[in-house]
């Protein structure tokens, strides 16, 4: 039984059609990560997984649950599946650990106390303790977005979605939450990431997914895709990759 | 020039335009509008027509208010006129108004008559009609700001009640002290409420007949205290289950009706001299007789 | 006016200009200062010596302005405005709960939720499209006229119940521009973390929206503070009827004037906290950076 899996998965918004019809299993404990140009449908096929957008047709299957089945508790599935994305979406208005708590206490209904120790312990764990307290607009980019993967842990979830989380930061900051991402990879999280960071995916993937179009056209471990890829538009891709100095 | 003289000037630039306004303000007038007060007018110019000074020309324009409720005005309305129609001559305002148009030489035809909402009758500046005749009570207050005919008609307060409820056995104005009491805006009613009732609880006061009517028909008010020819209108055709449950003993020197003029205007005297006319020969009486002889037969609260 | 240079450097020059609010009074910003002021003072001459000659003036003066009407109708009028400020506190509440639950009813997306909004849309037309004067006449003599048991009679009742239900459909409105403010990222963040639509609207979005409408939620409140005076159509006598009361036993408009003043005393404060507050969020934006 995989952790995640997606059969045929086709997504189209109005007449354009951006997935087009995806096969994906991951794993427990497996990092896969999803590589491809603007446009080649990652952020939409991870907002697919948490069912934050609706499938055109496909199947997705959590654990041995389908989660495309009608009738489905989608506050339940969310809740086993933590996402990060690439702009953080703190919640302006809280301090850093009530965004972390807010949803331990009322979707898992735990106690105050108990959700701010979990949250305060995590916060520690990635060096951001002292921040409990502050507004997310007193952070910097590498801060919130360290926040933001630590709010999606404080509901301990089966997977986690990560999409583009590094894109938004300016260079100096990337480290910081690439370092974290390794660190959730070493404690054996299951991770489908949508990355532009190919050094970082080398590093850390166990399968590399090379997206095109909708479909994903190439996978492999790093070494077979970044190495010796077999498809051209594979190749085209790394090699403009390459250009630009991001690998 | 130095910064110094700049800020002193700007300063005392900014004092001298505010003491100016304050002083404008605040002083006497200067030019004395148009219509101060003229000389007694004679006889003469009283029975000529041409001498008469008037909005328009060979016209005697009249002001009342829409709608024009009876007895102050009968007959058919036409728009833009609503209950009734002051063209009509029926009703005692109208007939009384055709009555002097006529001692000052004004046949039917020479009249018209416009729609003067309340408010407007009293409003600085030219008016727009010659006299305007509704229902409106002489103070001493009002006298300084507009001029008043001789009385048509003297008033006597009353109360109209709903048949079968507890406001409606009383028999004293004491015993009217614990009702909701209601009356129009304009009226003296609200004074006089709260004059010579003085009820513990706050009156209300309806910016027309109608809502005032509404309120009674709906027992919101116990009691609505209008003019005794109203009441006996407010009950014969507004609220079927209502009754005039008493007249006011006149005041000293009484209330009287009068009708409006612009303040200095020389007609008053003619249509003062035309009213003495109506009142020594009769008329008057007889118009009294024929629209308002109902409004006479209710108890006196004491 | 020659420009002195030598003169910025002054500390007493300094000192001056910061009185005057920091503006540095020489060369050639005095010049146009001087034009301005001094224009001012010609233009307000121009209109006092047009306003004074004016044939209708002294009657104006005498009907408008006379301190005595104005002082001795000034105590009636402001006893009776204490109910004018008692319908406006109440009311008040029972709006901003009631505007809520429209705009979010108006917000439920999905056609399963089509016919609540519906119902939020035709609410919100209607109680905007319909004049309040005419709602509550009709309320205030109609729902009592019907003479149904448990139905109340009280005027200000009535008066108040058709405030809030026309000043819901535009407080509803200015919500819902609130929330639609909000961008829609935050809500896909506090869904992905498995909250309720209405848990996620609750804790993460209307905080939001709500904050920042604050300004147009006050702008709304003071129009409600003048549409107090309607209850005057029903009888009520509050600070409004009281001075057409006054006027028509003096056929003058001091007493007039003596209600406005009270009505712009306490529209004055609110007007100034809602600057405040505009001003105090547009500073703490700046300060984070404008990622708000």
């Amino acid at each position: 039984m995989s952790a995640l899996r997606l059969e045929g998965v086709r997504k189209s918004f109005g007449d354009h059609e951006v997935l087009r019809g995806i096969d994906l299993e991951l794993a427990d404990h497996e990092v896969v990560c999803l590589i491809g140009a603007s446009g080649s449908g990652k952020s939409t096929l991870l907002r697919c997984v948490n069912l934050l957008e609706r499938l055109d047709a496909g199947r997705i299957f959590l654990g041995r649950e389908e989660l495309t089945r009608s009738g489905v508790d989608v506050n339940d599935v969310r809740r086993r599946i933590g996402i990060v994305f690439q702009a953080f979406n703190l919640f302006p208005h809280m301090t850093v650990l009530r965004n972390v708590t807010l949803a331990p206490r009322d979707v898992l209904k735990l106690p105050r106390a108990e959700a701010e120790a979990r949250a305060l312990e995590l916060l520690a764990r990635f060096g951001l303790e002292n921040r409990r307290d502050e507004y997310p607009d007193r952070l910097s980019g590498g801060q919130q977005q360290r926040v933001a993967i630590v709010r999606a842990l404080a509901m301990r979830p089966e997977l986690m979605l990560l999409d583009e989380v590094t894109s938004a930061l300016d260079p100096g900051l990337v480290a910081e939450v690439l370092n974290v991402i390794r660190e959730l990879a070493a404690g054996g999280m299951t991770m489908l990431i949508a990355t532009h960071e190919m050094g970082f995916a080398r590093d850390i993937a166990n399968r590399v997914c090379f997206l095109d179009e909708g479909r994903i056209l190439e996978q492999g471990t790093p070494e077979q895709i970044f190495a010796h890829p077999t498809e051209p538009r594979t190749q085209q891709f790394l090699e403009r990759i390459i250009e630009a100095g991001r690998l | 020039m130095s910064e110094r003289r700049q800020i002193f000037l700007a300063t005392a630039a900014l004092l001298v335009s505010a003491l100016a306004f304050l002083a404008a303000g605040c002083g006497s007038s200067n030019k004395s509008s148009s219509g101060s007060s003229s000389a007694t007018t004679s006889a003469s110019s009283c029975s000529n027509k041409d001498d008469l000074n008037l909005v328009t020309t060979d016209q005697l324009t009249i002001g009342t208010d829409n709608p024009a409720f009876p007895p102050w005005f009968g007959g058919t309305p036409h728009k833009p006129w609503q209950v009734s129609d002051p063209n009509s001559g029926e009703g005692y305002e109208s007939a009384v108004a055709y009555a002097v148009a006529k001692q000052l030489g004004f046949d039917k035809s020479e009249v018209k008559w416009i729609h003067v909402p309340f408010s407007n009758s009293y409003a600085p500046g030219p008016k727009s009609f010659d006299f305007d005749i509704n229902q409106i009570s002489f103070t001493p207050a009002r006298a300084k700001v507009v001029d008043f005919s001789d009385s048509y008609y003297d008033v006597n307060q009353s109360v109209v009640v709903n048949k079968g409820t507890p406001i409606a056995s009383v028999t004293s104005v004491a015993g009217l002290k614990p009702y909701d009491l209601g009356a129009q805006l304009g009226t003296t009613s609200y004074q006089f409420i709260q004059d010579t009732i003085k009820p513990t609880k706050k009156p209300s006061v309806f910016p027309s007949n109608t809502g005032a009517v509404q309120a009674l028909k709906n027992k919101q008010i116990d009691g609505l205290v209008v003019d005794l020819p109203t009441a006996f209108y407010v009950t014969a055709v507004q609220v079927p289950n209502g009754k005039v449950l008493g007249q006011f003993p006149a005041e000293p020197g009484g209330e009287h009706f009068g009708m409006v003029f612009e303040k200095g205007n020389s007609l008053r005297a003619c249509v003062n001299q035309a009213l003495a006319k109506l009142r020594s020969n009769g008329m008057l009486e007889q118009l009294q007789q024929q629209w308002l002889a109902k409004a006479t037969g209710a108890p006196i609260l004491k | 006016m020659a420009s002195e240079g030598d003169r910025r450097s002054d500390p007493e020059v300094e000192r001056r200009s910061r009185l005057l609010g920091g503006f540095h009074f020489q060369g050639e910003g005095a010049r146009g200062v001087a034009i301005a002021l001094l224009s001012t003072v010609v233009f307000v001459a121009v209109v006092i010596v047009a306003v004074t000659q004016s044939a209708g003036w002294p009657e104006v003066k005498r009907t408008f302005f006379d301190w005595g009407d104005i002082s001795s109708s000034f105590p009636d009028i402001a006893r009776a405005f204490v109910l004018n400020v008692k319908i406006f506190l109440v009311c008040e509440v029972f709006i901003l709960v009631l505007a809520l639950l429209i705009a979010v009813l108006r917000s439920l997306p999905g056609p399963v939720f089509f016919p609540l909004r519906a119902l939020a849309i035709v609410y919100s037309d209607l109680a905007r499209g319909v004049p309040t004067i005419l709602v509550i006449a009709l309320l205030g003599f109609g729902a009592p006229a019907l003479e149904l048991t448990g139905v109340p009679r009280s005027r200000v009742f009535w008066a108040g119940v058709g405030l809030i239900l026309v000043y819901s459909g535009y407080v509803a409105e200015v919500y819902r521009a609130g929330i639609e403010s909000v961008h829609p990222s935050q809500e896909a963040a506090a869904r992905s973390l498995g909250l309720s639509r209405f848990q996620a609207l609750r804790r993460v979005i209307l905080p939001q929206a709500v904050r920042r409408v604050i300004p147009p939620l006050l702008n709304d409140f003071i129009g409600l503070q003048k549409d107090t005076a309607l209850v005057a159509t029903l009888g009520v006598v509050e600070a409004f009827n009281q001075s057409m009361i006054d006027s028509a036993a003096t056929f003058t408009y001091g007493a007039y004037l003596a209600a406005a003043v009270l009505f712009v005393a306490i529209t004055i404060p609110l007007a100034r906290l809602t600057d405040w507050l505009i001003a105090r969020d547009r500073q703490k934006r700046q300060a984070a950076g404008g990622f708000a």
